[in-house]
């Protein structure tokens, strides 16, 4: 039995790795320039299709399409602000809400105008397997994916503490104005966020992909697991929503094992009601 | 608000001689549907209009009451055998319960956080109807079926009474945001949207009146779910609590108005049949045309005429005079 | 002649964190008076205001309005007993007209539409902003907000009015307009205690003035008083208004 417990807490953390860094591209975009991004899901979606179609016609290892994914995930978040998001900051609240889930339906029904709805399957390339460590299974894909993970949330972390631009980003995060005050051109910060942002979800598709079913709406789910991690860790810090990640990664693999599998989800949007009432800051927010 | 001017209240006239005789000009099968639809999605954005166009709670979960109504009737008529009018009323009384018991927790977020604090909820609602053998789960509740009566509130025959039975239902709807809108009440959830401060300092209890506004946004929901249940015989998670639902709502009462009284049903006068008509004619082969074309309009509408339709006629009206 | 208490404050106290914003603050008001709350930034003024009214919830301290206590009790309340308030950063309703945003402070004595539209005409024309009233809130200049949203607090017909810095931004004619306002509003036997920075105006109208520093009274007392006190002089020392006797 406690190897079983143990099980559930190995699979939690590694998706709890995966959890984070799909939440702390959504915690950077809603702490810069305070809009939820409800396509943040979408993003996901196509760093996986992206993953999948580079391996399908050229033959790319998902590993290598990484940096790919990234490049075009990063235009793309930057162009959806620009030309979209940008035009509603001004607006009524009611505007900001709904602009982006426009965006999310418009993009996971592009995919499935397409590719079609099928769900598809990256066959196992360079990883594949599990490790075996006496009763426990890991799988491969995943822990890579969970290192992956890890890796990228620390030159996330490296680049906005050291980094001019970095610190930019954390200066508007903190205080607009006053970075406004200070010379910051807000405007391309929120650009460069949005974008940011996008491309470390993307970065989290072509990890995923190497494991989950690929398919148009697989976005959904995982855009509003994101919320509640986010809500859990404090909207806006990143180190939160690291640490928020595994946390709900864990409570949803030990809800499963302990209640009944089919309320997991049902736990994890609980943890974002709960966290809103009683710590509305999150963990480590401010 | 300003009461009804007299070219108001004629043209109100003769857009309902307009709806009653309908049925018995057009005698199709699908456009009698569509505009069964089209009333149902208006109610249910009127509805949410009350607490999210008017009190500024931006709800992304109406899905939620909606499906407690048809199953709250739906299960006392497949358990108890209670007649689907007074499973009405019930259900009304247990979505706007839960309302309030979800509401009052809720009573400081605003915005972003209120929004997906309701989808939050919902789904959870959702995935529980989902596995509650009480109900059937996932398999959901298949209506027993009475003998056609208006007692029965079912019809086999024709389609024609559910028409009048929701176009009925939607003037109801209407009636209490006309109420609401022109009361203290509605002066109040206006205060409460523009924010909590100038709201209390003028003496308004906001935790009362948001209370108040989701339970009136909740039994009116329940409502249009009980019809649903009663028209279409059959009721499960996938169909009457899914998010998809709840979205299109607040999307529709968007792009009709939202804060206007009319402002929903434009937008599902609108959108239903839009929707319909592409998905039955580019839809039905899973190409999501339909909805692509959808997003691609939700998005161009949030940006440059966030106000609906009704905004857009003030703004020419405005202008004309 | 012995003039009824109308607010008592005792011990007033607020936290946030490690910084003491209101310490121990003693003070009352008497019926028909008009006391100034004077202070550098940051002396805890608007706090002071915030606790009393229910916005914030003070640490400890003893409020009483007209004898009964309403300390920590919620704002609406507060507003129902008597109390009105403006905010330091101008809130109005912005899609409403200046006659509705009236009417909505109205509703609170008059629960049906049209007589509480009445009371609005009738304090919008005191207010001298009859002619704007179908205008939207967001089409006002500043002055006409505070202006309206001044008219607002009127509407819930209060004993006590309580003005954070109505005067800030206002042009020199503005002000002139504002302080003729307030004068008017206590001829019609209003109490006020109004937090301001505009020296001129707070020794043109208070009958007391209280000074505030870093949390703490420093002094109160009639205005002369308080301006030539060394202590207060030193507390502004630096700030651009001059202390004008």
């Amino acid at each position: 039995m406690p190897e079983q417990l143990l099980q559930q807490i190995v699979n939690g953390l590694l998706i709890g790795f995966m959890y984070s860094l799909i939440a702390i591209g959504l915690t950077l975009i809603w702490g810069v320039m305070n809009i939820v991004n409800f396509a943040h899901g979408e993003f996901l979606m196509i760093g996986m299709f992206t993953s999948f179609w580079l391996f399908s016609v050229y033959g790319l290892d998902p590993l290598f399409s990484i940096p790919i994914c990234f490049l075009l995930l990063f235009v793309m978040g930057m162009f959806i602000y620009r030309f979209i998001v940008s035009k509603v900051m001004k607006g009524p609240m009611l505007a900001q809400l709904v602009v982006t889930f426009g965006v999310s339906i418009f993009l996971s029904n592009l995919a499935v105008y397409l590719w079609t709805p099928d769900f598809r399957l990256i066959p196992p390339t360079i990883l594949q397997g599990t490790w075996e460590f006496g009763e426990l299974n890991l799988s491969i894909p995943k822990t890579v994916a969970s290192i992956g993970s890890i890796i990228t949330s620390v030159c996330l972390f490296l680049f906005l503490r050291k980094s001019k631009t970095g610190k930019a980003i954390l200066a508007t995060e903190m205080d607009r104005e006053a970075a406004l005050l200070m010379g910051i051109n807000t405007e391309r910060i929120n650009s460069l966020s949005f974008g940011i942002g996008a491309a470390l979800v993307g970065v989290a598709g072509a990890f995923l992909s190497t494991y989950y079913y690929i398919y148009p709406q697989v976005g959904g789910l995982f855009g509003l697991i994101a919320f509640s991690i986010v809500a859990l860790g404090g909207f806006g810090s990143i180190e939160g929503a690291f640490i928020a990640g595994v946390l709900v990664g864990l409570a949803q693999t030990l809800g499963g094992f302990f209640f009944d599998p089919a309320y997991k989800y049902a736990i994890v949007f609980m943890i974002y009601l709960i966290t809103i009432w009683i710590r509305p800051q999150g963990l480590l927010g401010w | 608000m300003k009461s009804l001017s007299l070219k108001q209240i004629t043209v109100g006239l003769a857009v309902l001689v307009l709806l009653l005789i309908f049925p018995l000009v057009v005698t199709q099968i699908f456009p009698l549907q569509v505009m069964i639809l089209v009333f149902m999605y208006a109610m249910l954005g009127v509805a949410w209009n009350i607490m999210g166009g008017y009190a500024g709670m931006f709800s992304f979960g109406q899905a939620a009451f909606f499906g407690i109504g048809a199953y709250t009737s739906s299960f006392l008529l497949m358990t108890f055998h209670v007649n689907p009018w007074i499973g009405l009323i019930a259900g009304g009384l247990v979505a706007a319960l839960v309302a309030a018991a979800i509401g009052y927790p809720c009573s400081n977020l605003r915005g972003h956080y209120f929004a997906i604090a309701s989808i939050a909820f919902a789904e959870i609602v959702r995935v529980h109807f989902n596995n509650w053998t009480l109900v059937n789960a996932a398999e959901g509740i298949s209506l027993p079926m009475l003998d056609e009566s208006f007692i029965n509130f079912m019809f086999h025959n024709s389609k024609v009474p559910y028409y009048y039975i929701m176009l009925a239902f939607l003037i109801l709807a209407l009636v209490v945001c006309y109420f609401v809108a022109t009361s203290k009440m509605g002066y109040y959830f206006r205060a409460i949207r523009e924010s909590h401060d100038v709201a209390e300092v003028l003496g308004v209890n906001v935790v009362r009146y948001r209370l108040i506004a989701i339970m009136i946004s909740a039994f009116l929901s329940a409502m249009a779910g009980t019809f649903y249940a009663q028209y279409v015989l059959y009721i499960d998670p996938e169909s009457v609590m899914l998010l998809a639902i709840s979205i299109q709502i607040v999307l529709l009462s968007m792009l009709g108005g939202a804060g206007s009284i009319m402002g929903p049903v434009i937008g599902a006068a609108v959108l239903i049949p839009i929707a319909e008509v592409t998905r039955v004619w580019l839809g039905h082969r899973g190409t999501g045309v339909d909805m692509l074309i959808y997003g691609f309009l939700i998005t161009i509408i949030s940006v440059y005429q966030p106000q609906g339709v009704w905004g857009l006629l003030s703004r020419i009206g405005n202008r004309i005079k | 002649m012995n003039k009824a208490i109308c607010l008592d404050v005792k011990g007033m106290t607020k936290w946030f964190g490690g910084l003491a914003a209101n310490q121990d603050i003693d003070f009352f008001i008497e019926e028909g008076e008009i006391v100034s709350i004077i202070g550098p930034n940051g002396a805890g003024k608007s706090t002071l205001f915030n606790c009393i009214t229910g916005f914030y919830k003070p640490n400890s301290g003893k409020v009483s309005f007209f004898g009964r206590d309403i300390y920590r009790m919620r704002a609406d309340k507060i507003c129902k007993l008597g109390i009105a308030r403006t905010f330091q950063v101008v809130q109005v309703i912005s899609d409403m007209t200046v006659l509705e945003n009236v009417v909505t402070g109205a509703l609170l004595r008059f629960s049906r539409i049209g007589p509480a539209t009445d009371k609005a005409l009738e304090i919008l024309a005191f207010t001298g902003l009859i002619d704007k009233k179908s205008l939207l809130g967001t089409e006002l200049t500043i002055a006409d907000k505070k202006r309206l949203e001044v008219s607002m607090a009127l509407a819930t017909q209060p004993r006590l009015l309580m003005l954070d810095e109505s005067m800030a931004g206002l042009t020199p004619v503005e002000l002139r307009e504002i302080i003729a306002l307030i004068k008017k509003i206590r001829g019609q036997g209003m109490t006020l205690v109004i937090v301001e920075h505009v020296m001129e105006a707070v020794m043109e109208i208070s009958d007391r003035v209280v000074v505030l520093n870093s949390g703490k009274k420093i002094m109160e007392g009639a205005p002369k008083e308080v301006c030539s006190s060394p202590d207060v002089i030193q507390a502004y020392l630096g700030d651009k208004y001059r202390v004008v006797c």
